[in-house]
C-alpha cells in the first residue's frame, strides 16, 4: 500500500492541472503494465471470501477515488460486492458505486435490488442508509423506483429515515426536475412532520425545490418558529433564511413609520441603546406621531406572528456557529423595528475573534449595516481597530467599517487611528486608508480642512503610491471649496515634475485646469511641461493634457495659444483613437474658424461650467438589497438560485393563513391570545428539558417547567404537549387527512372513545376533558366565573404583550389585541364541541378558556387534594373517578411513554398518582395507562432491561397478559428516583416488539406531602437556614393573586400539603422527599402589588433550587 | 449546498477530492490557484471566489486549503464554518490537521466526509455521533483490526443521532470520572506608543474534559457571572437557565469540547498585565538602528508573568540585528525579518531588556514607520477578567467525580505600536 501509495502521489501532484481522468487513464502512462496487473491485483481480493481482503482492496481503490483517480474499470468487481455482510466493506461498495454509477448505468442496476430490500429492513438505520445510496445515484432509469423510496420513507415511523427522505428530495429534483409537482407533495408532507430532526432537511429540500411554493409556509410557520431552537445548527440557517423571506410577504415594515420620518428630515442618526438617546426616542416617538397622523395611516403593530419570529430567534445569537448567528442577524437587520435591531451588534462583534474567513464574511456584513444602522456598531468602534498582524483584506474591510461608523463626535479619535495607520508597512492598507480619511472629510465637514492639511503633508512622503492616493483624494476635496486652496493647488502642480502614477498625474491635471483661475502663472507653466512629455504619458493623462489646454485656451489665450494648437496636433496623431477624436472635438469647439457652429460660442460655458463635487461613497452602499449573509450579499452580485429578498407588502396578506385547521386552529388560535407566555415557554422547553417533538423517552422532561403552572395547568399540559401527546395527536389529525388507513385508525378511536369514556377518565388528561364537558354543560350557572377569567386572561396576554412590544404604544397594543381576542373564538368553540369527543388534542382548548378546573373548585384546593389523595390510596390507584371528584387532582398531568405511532398501535400514558405506593415507601408511584389501539391483541405486555443511574430502583407492574385490541389498561409501577430528576429508562416489551421508554419526574413529584403544625414548621424551617435556604423575590402572575390561587398552584407544581398559618400574607407547605425523608419547607409571603417572596427550605440544595425554579415559573405564568 | 471538497497542502497540490454531486473536474481549482498567486500571502486570499459556473469557498487551516465548490446560493458563512468544523473533526481524530495526516489515514478522512455530508447538506457533524459511527483509529485497534479482520465502522446506529441530546454518547463508562475545566482568557490589546492603552477586550473560553460515566447533568455556577455579558454556548448548554440564573447547566458531551466562549468588551476596564518601554529608531547616517525595549509587570494580580516573549516584524532594510538581552535569548531571522525574544518568567526585582543595534541596509531610505511588538505571555492560576468558578455540581449520578477548574490569562494579539 505504501509503496503504491507514494506512487500515487506523484500522479496525483502532476496531474493537478487539467483532467485527472487523461492523466490516469493507464493506457496513457509508461506504467502500463503495473497499472493494470494492480488492478488484476484489486479485483482478486474483491473476487476472494475473505472479508479482510475485500476489505484491503475496497480501501486502497476508496484511497485511488480520494486522490482523484479513475477506478471505474473495477466497476463489476466492486459492485458484486454489494451485498457483503461486513459493514466496512459495504460502507466502501457505497462510496464507490455513489461515484461511478452516474459512468457506468447498467452496471449500476444491479445493484439497485440490494437497496430496495435495505427500504424494508427492520432497522431503521439499514432504511435510512440504502435511500440514501439509492437516491445518491444519478442513473435516471431509477428515478421512478426512487420517487415510491422518497414517498415511503416520508411516511415512516422513524424520524430519521424521514429526515433521509428529505435529503432525498433534493438529489431526485436535480436528476429529473419534471417529478417536481410528485415532490412537491412530499415536501409539503414533511414540512407538516412535528420533529426538530426533520425540519431541518425538509425545509432545506423546500429551498431547493419549490422556494418559491411561500403558501406551503403559511401552515407550518408557528410550529418551525418553535421548533426552531431545537433543530441541529446547519437547519436553523436553512430556517431562518428562509422564513425572512416569508416575514418579508407576510407582514408589514415595522419601521414604517420611521422611513416616513427620515424622509421628513430627520435622517438616520437615532442612536440606540446609550442613555442619551432615549429622549430622542421619546421625541421621535412623538414625531412619528404626528407624521403617522398626517399620513391618515393606521398606528402600525406588529403581527403576532411577527413578533413570534423575533422573538424565538433571538437566542440563537448566543449559538457557537457563526453561520446561525448571521442568519439571525440578518433577520433582525430585515425585520425587526429599528429600536431592536441593536441586539445584534455585540454578537457580531463576538464573531469578529473567530477565523479569519469568518472575520472577512462578517465585517462585509457589517459594512453593509454600519451604512443604514450607524448607531448600532458605535459602542464597538474600538473593536474594529486594526492590527498590524490583521491580513489586509480584514484590514481594508475595518476601515470601511470604521469610516462608515465616523461622525462629529469620534472622528478626533478615528483620525488619530487612521494617522497610525498611514505609517503602516502594508501599503495597499494605507492606499485604503488614505481613501478613507477623504471619505471622513466629506462626511464630515468640520473636519475637513485637518483632514487636507494631512493629506498634504502625505504628499511629501517617499511612497510614490502614497502621494498618487493623496492627489486623487486632494482633487476630491478640493471641487468642494476650490477658493481657499489655491496654495495647495500650487503645491500639487510642483508634484508633476516627480509623480509618475497616471492617476495622480492626471488628477493633478484636472485641477489646475478646472482651477487656472487660482493659479494663473503656473497653470501655463505646467501645460509646456506635458506638452513636453506628451508623447510618453499614458491615455487618461493625455486626455487630461488636452482638457487642460482646453481649459486654458479658453481662459488664457494669449499665452496658450501656441501651447495648445501644439498638443492638439500631437494628439491629432495619437495612437488611441480616443484621443484622436477628443482633440478633433475640442479644436472643433474652441478654436474660432469661419466654419465653427454655434457652439463655440458656449465653449467656456461648456468647459469651465461649475462641477459639483463629487460624493465619496461607500462601496457598501445600497447593498442591503441582497439579502444579507448571503453568497450574492458579499459578491455584490446575483449567485445561481439567489431568491430576491421581497419588498414588504403593501397591507398585510391575510394573517389568518397560518392558522391550522379547524380542529386544530382551537389551540391555534388561543395560542395567539396567550402567545405572549406560550413563547416565553417554547423557548425556555428546550433548554430546561432537552426534549423535543416526537421522541417519546425523555418528553416527560417538560413537566419541569410545565407541569407547574397551576391554574393554567390546562394550557401547560397543551404546551407540554407541544412536547408529547397534543402535539403527537395533533400529527395524527393531520395524517388522519392524508392517509385513509390513519383515518380508520382515528375512526376507531373515536369510537373507542365514545364507547369507554368511563375508562378514559382515567387518565388524567381525558378527565380534564370530561371536566371540560361536564362544566361547559352547566356553563350558563358559571357564565359569570367564565367571564371574569377570560377577561383575565385577556388583561394578562395584554400586558404581556405591551411588556413585550415597549415599542409599541400600550393603547395600540390593547385595541389590537382585543380584536384579535374577540374575534375569533365563537367560531372555534362551537367546532369544538361538536369534535370535542373524538379528539384527544382538543384539551387544548383549556388554553383559551382558561382553567376550568381551578375555577369551579378554587377554595378547598389544598385539603381536597391531599382528600383525594388519600382516598386515591384507599383504592389503591386507577379506581374509576367521577369527575366530579377527580377535580382538584386533574390538574396532575399525564405525559406520553409511548406514542401509538412508534408503538405501532400501543400508546401508553403515564402520570404522577401522588399517592403512596403501598409496596415500597420510597417509591414514587407511577400510574401508567396503556391502549391498545391496533387491530390485533397485545400480549405479555411487561419491563425488562431496566436501565437505572445508581441508586434508583424500580418496582415494576405485574405483566399484562392481554390487552384486546381497542382496550385500555392501567397499572402501576414504582420508582425510587433518589431524589433526582433524572430519568428511568426501560424496556416496555409486548410479545412482539421491545420499545425504549423513559420515565422523567418534575421535580416536585420526587415529594409527598407531610402535615405539619404551625410552630412544626417555624422549628424545622430555623433549622435549615443559612446554605438550605433558597430565597427568591417574584412577581405573582395577574391571575394569581389571591391566596387560593397560590395555594392551588403551588401544590400542582409540587406534592405538598399546605401549613396552617396565622397570616394572611404568607402560604406555607411542607412535604418530604421520597426516597430520603428530608423535608421540605415552602413559604410564599405575598405583599402589595403582587411582589411576593418565595423560600423554600431544604435539605438537599438540588431539590431546593429546582423546586424553586418550579415553583416560580408556577406563580409567574 | 457544498458540491464538492478539494484539499490543497501549501504548494498547490490537490490531495484529495470528495464529491457529493456530479463530479466536477480538478480544474475548477485553477481559478483558486490564481487567486493564491496574487494574494502573495495565503491568510489574504479571499474566501469566497467567483468564476464563471462556480463559487469557490476556501478556508486557510494547518498550511492547507480547503477549497469547498460551490453551484449556488448559499450563506457563505454556513459553508466556511462547516469547513472549520470539518478540520475541527480531522483535528479531533487524528491529533493534528496536516497533510501527512490525512494522507495516512484517507479512508477514514473519505469515510468521515461521506457522513459529514449528504448531497451537499450537513449530516451528522458533532464528534460524539460521528465517533460512535467511524471510530477514531489507535495502534491497539489498528492491531486488533489487521488480526480479526475487524473494521472501524460502527455497527450501530448512534443514539445520539436520534436522541435529544445528539452531542452524547450513550453508554458511557469511565473508572476513574472526572471533569476538567480550562478557564482560558486572552487579552487583545492595543497599546500605543506612549503607553496609554488604545483598546483592549477579553476573549475567554471555558474548554471541558468531561470523563464522566452515564448520564450526568451539571451545573456551573461563577462567582461573578455578572461579568459576562456576551457569551456564546455549546449547545448542551440550557440557555434559560442562564437567562434567568446565570449558571452553567448542561449535560456535557463526552470528552474534549468547549463549553462557552465569552467575550469582555473594551467598554469594560480589562486589566494590562505588563507594561513595555521601548524605542526603536533607525539613523540615516550609518545606516544602522537602535532599539532598547524593557519589560515590567503592571497588573499582574500578584501572579508571575511567564512564557514571556516579544516579536517584532522588522522593516524589509532592517539587514541584522546585535543585540544583548539581560535575560532570555533572542533570534532574528533575516529572510522572514522576524525579531524574536523569548524571556520566560518575568522577574519584577530585575526587569529583562534588550538593546543594541540594528544593522540595515545601505542606500534604501529609512523605514518610516517602525514596527509594532506583538507580547506573547502566560499567567497561570488566574483570570484577568476576574471570573471566578464558584462551583459545580452533578446531578443524576451517584458515583462522586474528580473535579477539576484550572485558569490560565494569554495574551491574545497583544500589541504595543512604537
Amino acid at each position: 500500500m505504501s509503496a503504491s501509495s507514494a506512487f500515487n502521489d506523484e500522479k496525483g501532484g502532476s496531474s493537478s492541472v487539467g483532467e485527472p481522468e487523461y492523466g490516469h487513464d493507464p493506457a496513457s502512462g509508461g506504467i502500463f503494465s503495473s497499472d493494470y496487473k494492480r488492478h488484476d491485483d484489486l479485483k482478486e481480493m474483491l473476487d476472494s471470501n475473505k472479508d479482510s481482503l475485500k476489505l484491503e482492496a475496497m480501501k486502497r481503490i476508496v484511497a485511488m477515488i480520494a486522490r482523484g483517480k479513475n477506478a471505474s474499470d473495477l466497476f463489476p468487481a466492486v459492485v458484486k460486492n454489494v451485498a457483503c455482510k461486513n459493514i466496512e466493506v459495504k460502507k466502501l461498495v457505497y462510496v464507490y458505486l455513489v461515484r461511478y454509477a452516474e459512468e457506468q448505468q447498467d452496471l449500476a442496476l444491479l445493484s439497485i435490488s440490494t437497496f430496495q430490500r435495505g427500504l424494508k429492513d427492520p432497522n431503521q438505520l439499514i432504511r435510512a442508509s440504502a435511500l440514501r445510496v439509492l437516491s445518491s445515484i444519478r442513473v435516471t432509469i431509477i428515478v421512478p423506483i426512487m420517487m415510491l423510496a422518497i414517498k415511503e420513507a416520508a411516511s415512516d415511523m422513524s424520524p430519521y429515515v424521514r429526515k433521509t427522505a428529505a435529503h432525498a428530495i433534493p438529489k431526485l429534483y436535480s436528476l429529473d426536475p419534471e417529478q417536481k409537482d410528485q415532490l412537491i407533495e412530499v415536501i409539503e408532507k414533511l414540512l407538516a412532520d412535528k420533529t426538530t430532526l426533520v425540519a431541518g432537511s425538509v425545509v432545506m429540500a423546500f429551498e431547493e425545490v419549490c422556494p418559491e411554493r411561500i403558501d406551503l409556509i403559511h401552515k407550518n410557520y408557528r410550529k418551525l418558529c418553535n421548533l426552531l431552537i431545537d433543530v441541529e445548527e446547519w437547519g436553523q440557517v436553512v430556517i431562518i433564511n428562509m422564513l425572512t423571506r416569508y416575514a418579508r410577504t407576510q407582514f408589514l415594515n415595522p419601521n414604517i413609520n420611521e422611513s416616513l420620518l427620515e424622509e421628513g428630515g430627520s435622517g438616520d442618526k437615532t442612536f440606540y441603546g446609550s442613555d442619551e438617546d432615549e429622549d430622542e426616542d421619546e421625541e421621535e416617538k412623538e414625531k412619528k406621531a404626528e407624521v403617522a397622523a398626517m399620513a391618515k395611516r393606521k398606528p402600525y403593530v406588529m403581527d403576532p406572528d411577527h413578533r413570534l419570529l423575533l422573538r424565538n430567534t433571538k437566542p440563537l445569537l448566543q449559538s457557537r456557529n457563526a453561520a446561525v448567528v448571521m442568519a439571525v442577524a440578518q433577520l433582525y437587520f430585515h425585520l425587526a423595528p429599528k429600536a431592536e435591531v441593536g441586539v445584534i451588534a455585540k454578537a457580531l462583534v463576538r464573531l469578529l475573534r473567530s477565523h479569519s474567513e469568518v472575520q472577512y464574511v462578517v465585517l462585509q456584513n457589517v459594512a453593509t449595516m454600519s451604512i443604514k444602522r450607524r448607531g448600532m456598531f458605535e459602542p464597538y468602534l474600538k473593536s474594529f481597530y486594526i492590527r498590524s498582524t490583521d491580513p489586509t483584506q480584514i484590514k481594508v474591510l475595518k476601515l470601511e467599517v470604521l469610516t462608515n461608523l465616523a461622525n462629529e463626535t469620534n472622528i478626533s479619535t478615528i483620525l488619530r487611528e487612521f494617522q497610525t495607520y498611514i505609517k503602516s508597512m502594508d501599503k495597499d492598507f494605507v492606499a485604503a486608508t488614505i481613501q478613507a480619511i477623504g471619505r471622513c472629510a466629506t462626511n464630515i465637514s468640520e473636519v475637513r480642512d485637518t483632514c487636507l492639511n494631512g493629506l498634504v503633508q502625505l504628499l511629501s512622503n517617499r511612497d510614490e503610491l502614497v502621494v498618487a492616493e493623496s492627489v486623487v483624494v486632494i482633487k476630491k476635496l478640493l471641487q468642494m471649496q476650490p477658493e481657499k486652496h489655491s496654495d495647495i493647488i500650487k503645491h500639487m502642480a510642483k508634484l508633476t515634475d516627480n509623480i509618475q502614477v497616471p492617476m495622480a498625474r492626471a488628477s493633478i491635471l484636472w485641477l489646475i485646469g478646472e482651477y487656472c483661475e487660482h493659479v494663473p502663472k503656473i497653470a501655463p507653466d505646467v501645460l509646456r511641461k506635458m506638452a513636453k512629455s506628451f508623447t510618453n504619458e499614458e491615455d487618461i493623462v493625455k486626455l487630461q493634457i488636452i482638457n487642460l489646454a482646453a481649459k486654458l485656451y479658453l481662459t488664457n489665450s494669449k499665452q496658450t495659444k501656441l501651447l495648445t494648437q501644439y498638443v492638439l496636433n500631437l494628439a491629432k496623431y495619437d495612437q488611441n483613437y480616443d484621443i484622436r477624436d477628443r482633440a478633433r472635438f475640442i479644436r472643433q469647439l474652441i478654436v474660432p474658424t469661419e466654419k465653427s457652429g454655434a457652439l463655440s460660442k458656449y465653449a467656456k460655458k461648456l468647459f469651465l461650467a461649475l462641477k459639483p463635487a463629487p460624493v465619496l461613497e461607500s462601496p457598501f452602499k445600497d447593498r442591503d438589497h441582497f439579502q444579507l449573509g448571503s453568497l450574492s450579499h458579499l459578491l455584490n452580485a446575483k449567485a445561481g438560485g439567489y431568491q430576491e429578498l421581497p419588498d414588504w407588502p403593501e397591507a398585510a396578506p391575510d394573517p389568518s393563513v397560518r392558522n391550522v385547521e379547524v380542529k386544530e386552529s382551537v389551540p391555534e388560535w388561543t395560542k395567539c391570545s396567550s402567545r405572549e407566555k406560550r413563547k416565553e415557554k417554547k423557548v425556555e422547553k428546550p433548554f430546561y428539558t432537552d426534549s423535543e417533538g416526537e421522541s417519546g423517552p425523555t418528553e416527560s422532561a417538560d413537566s419541569e417547567s410545565d407541569s407547574a403552572t397551576g391554574s393554567e395547568s390546562s394550557s401547560g399540559s397543551e404546551e407540554s404537549g407541544s412536547g408529547s401527546e397534543s402535539e403527537e395527536s395533533k400529527e395524527a389529525s393531520e395524517s388522519e387527512e392524508e392517509e385513509e388507513e390513519e383515518e380508520e385508525e382515528e375512526k376507531k378511536k373515536k369510537k373507542k372513545d365514545l364507547k369507554k369514556p368511563v375508562q378514559e377518565s382515567e387518565s388524567e388528561q381525558s378527565s380534564e376533558e370530561e371536566e371540560r364537558k361536564h362544566q361547559r354543560k352547566s356553563k350558563p350557572r358559571k357564565s359569570e366565573s367564565e367571564s371574569e377569567s377570560d377577561e383575565d386572561e385577556e388583561s394578562e396576554s395584554e400586558s404581556s404583550q405591551s411588556e413585550s412590544e415597549d415599542s409599541e404604544s400600550e393603547a395600540e397594543v390593547k385595541k389590537k389585541k382585543k380584536l384579535a381576542e374577540s374575534k375569533p373564538p365563537p367560531k372555534p368553540v362551537k367546532k369544538e364541541s361538536k369534535k370535542e369527543k373524538k379528539e384527544m388534542s382538543l384539551l387544548d382548548l383549556d388554553d383559551f378558556e382558561p382553567a376550568p378546573s381551578p375555577q369551579v373548585t378554587p377554595v378547598n384546593t389544598f385539603l381536597s387534594n391531599s382528600l383525594v389523595t388519600d382516598l386515591e390510596g384507599l383504592s389503591l390507584s386507577d379506581s374509576v373517578l367521577s369527575p366530579a371528584t377527580i377535580a382538584p387532582s386533574s390538574t396532575l398531568k399525564s405525559y406520553e411513554l409511548l406514542h401509538r405511532i412508534t408503538g405501532e398501535g400501543l400508546s401508553v400514558e403515564y402520570c404522577f398518582s401522588r399517592q403512596p405506593f403501598s409496596p415500597d415507601a420510597n417509591m414514587v408511584a407511577v400510574q401508567m395507562q396503556f391502549t391498545n389501539n391496533a387491530s390485533s391483541d397485545t400480549k405479555n405486555l411487561h419491563i425488562e432491561d431496566v436501565k437505572l443511574q445508581s441508586g434508583m430502583r424500580v418496582k415494576e407492574f405485574p405483566e399484562i397478559e392481554l390487552l384486546p385490541a381497542g382496550e385500555t389498561a392501567t397499572a402501576v409501577m414504582g420508582i425510587d428516583f433518589c431524589d433526582s430528576t433524572q430519568a428511568a429508562n426501560f424496556q416496555l416489551c409486548t410479545h412482539t416488539r421491545k420499545f425504549f421508554v423513559s420515565i422523567q419526574p418534575p421535580v416536585g413529584e420526587l415529594m409527598r406531602p407531610v402535615f405539619l403544625t404551625e410552630n412544626e414548621f417555624k422549628k424545622e424551617q430555623g433549622q435549615l437556614m443559612g446554605m438550605n435556604e433558597i430565597t427568591e423575590k417574584l412577581t405573582l402572575d395577574v391571575k394569581c393573586r389571591n391566596e387560593h390561587t397560590i395555594v392551588q398552584r403551588v401544590t400542582t407544581a409540587a406534592n405538598l400539603s399546605r401549613v396552617p398559618c396565622g397570616s394572611d400574607k404568607e402560604c406555607r407547605f411542607a412535604g418530604r422527599t421520597v426516597t430520603s425523608g428530608s423535608l421540605v419547607l415552602v413559604t410564599v409571603a405575598t405583599k402589595e402589588e403582587g411582589a411576593a417572596q418565595l423560600t423554600v427550605n431544604c435539605e438537599k440544595m438540588v431539590i431546593g433550587t429546582m423546586l424553586v425554579k418550579d415553583i416560580l415559573q408556577a406563580l409567574t405564568q | 449546498m457544498i458540491h464538492s471538497l478539494f484539499l490543497i497542502n501549501h504548494l498547490g497540490d490537490i490531495f484529495l477530492e470528495k464529491h457529493w454531486k456530479s463530479v466536477i473536474s480538478r480544474s475548477v481549482c485553477d481559478y483558486f490557484f490564481e487567486a493564491r498567486e496574487k494574494a502573495v500571502d495565503p491568510e489574504n486570499v479571499p474566501p469566497v471566489l467567483q468564476t464563471p459556473h462556480h463559487y469557490l469557498i476556501s478556508i486557510y487551516r494547518g498550511k492547507l486549503f480547503f477549497l469547498s465548490v460551490i453551484q449556488t446560493e448559499v450563506p457563505p458563512l454556513f459553508v466556511i464554518e462547516f469547513l472549520h468544523r470539518v478540520a475541527d473533526t480531522f483535528q479531533d481524530y487524528f491529533g493534528e490537521c496536516s497533510e501527512s495526516v490525512i494522507t495516512d489515514n484517507l479512508v477514514i478522512v473519505y469515510e468521515l466526509l461521506e457522513e459529514m455530508l449528504d448531497n451537499g447538506f450537513p449530516l451528522a457533524t458533532e464528534s460524539n455521533v460521528l465517533k460512535e459511527m467511524i471510530r477514531p483509529p489507535n495502534i491497539l485497534r489498528s492491531v486488533v483490526n489487521t488480526l480479526t479482520g475487524g473494521s472501524n465502522v460502527g455497527e450501530t446506529l448512534p443514539q445520539g443521532q436520534l436522541s435529544n441530546i445528539p452531542w452524547r454518547r450513550a453508554g458511557v463508562k469511565y473508572a476513574n470520572n472526572e471533569a476538567y475545566f480550562d478557564v482560558t482568557e486572552e487579552i487583545d490589546a492595543i497599546v500605543d506608543k506612549s503607553g496609554t492603552t488604545v483598546s483592549a477586550e477579553i476573549q475567554g473560553v471555558i474548554e471541558a474534559c468531561v470523563k464522566l460515566s452515564g448520564m450526568p447533568d451539571l451545573t456551573m455556577s461563577f462567582m461573578n457571572p455578572r461579568l459576562l455579558d456576551d457569551v456564546s454556548f455549546h449547545p448542551c448548554v440550557r440557555f434559560r437557565r442562564w437567562e434567568s440564573e446565570r449558571v452553567l447547566s448542561f449535560i456535557p458531551p463526552d470528552g474534549n469540547f468547549t463549553l462557552m466562549t465569552y467575550h469582555i468588551s473594551s467598554q469594560n476596564l480589562v486589566a494590562i498585565p505588563v507594561y513595555v518601554k521601548q524605542s526603536i529608531n533607525f539613523f540615516e547616517a550609518g545606516s544602522c538602528g537602535r532599539l532598547d525595549i524593557t519589560i515590567g509587570p503592571k497588573q499582574t494580580m500578584g501572579k508571575t508573568v511567564e512564557d514571556l516573549k516579544v516579536t517584532i516584524h522588522m522593516p524589509k532594510a532592517v539587514l541584522n540585528a546585535n543585540l544583548t538581552a539581560t535575560q532570555g535569548n533572542y533570534t532574528y531571522d533575516c529572510t522572514t525579518k522576524m525579531l524574536v525574544w523569548d524571556i520566560g518568567k518575568l522577574n519584577p526585582q530585575k526587569l529583562p531588556n534588550l538593546r543594541g543595534s540594528l544593522s540595515m541596509q545601505t542606500g534604501v531610505p529609512n523605514p518610516e514607520e517602525n514596527p509594532s511588538l506583538n507580547i506573547d505571555l502566560k499567567i497561570q492560576q488566574l483570570a484577568i477578567s476576574g471570573l471566578k468558578v464558584s462551583r459545580l455540581d452533578m446531578y443524576g449520578e451517584k458515583y462522586k467525580p474528580f473535579k477539576g477548574v484550572k485558569y490560565v490569562t494569554k495574551a491574545g494579539k497583544f500589541q504595543v505600536r512604537t
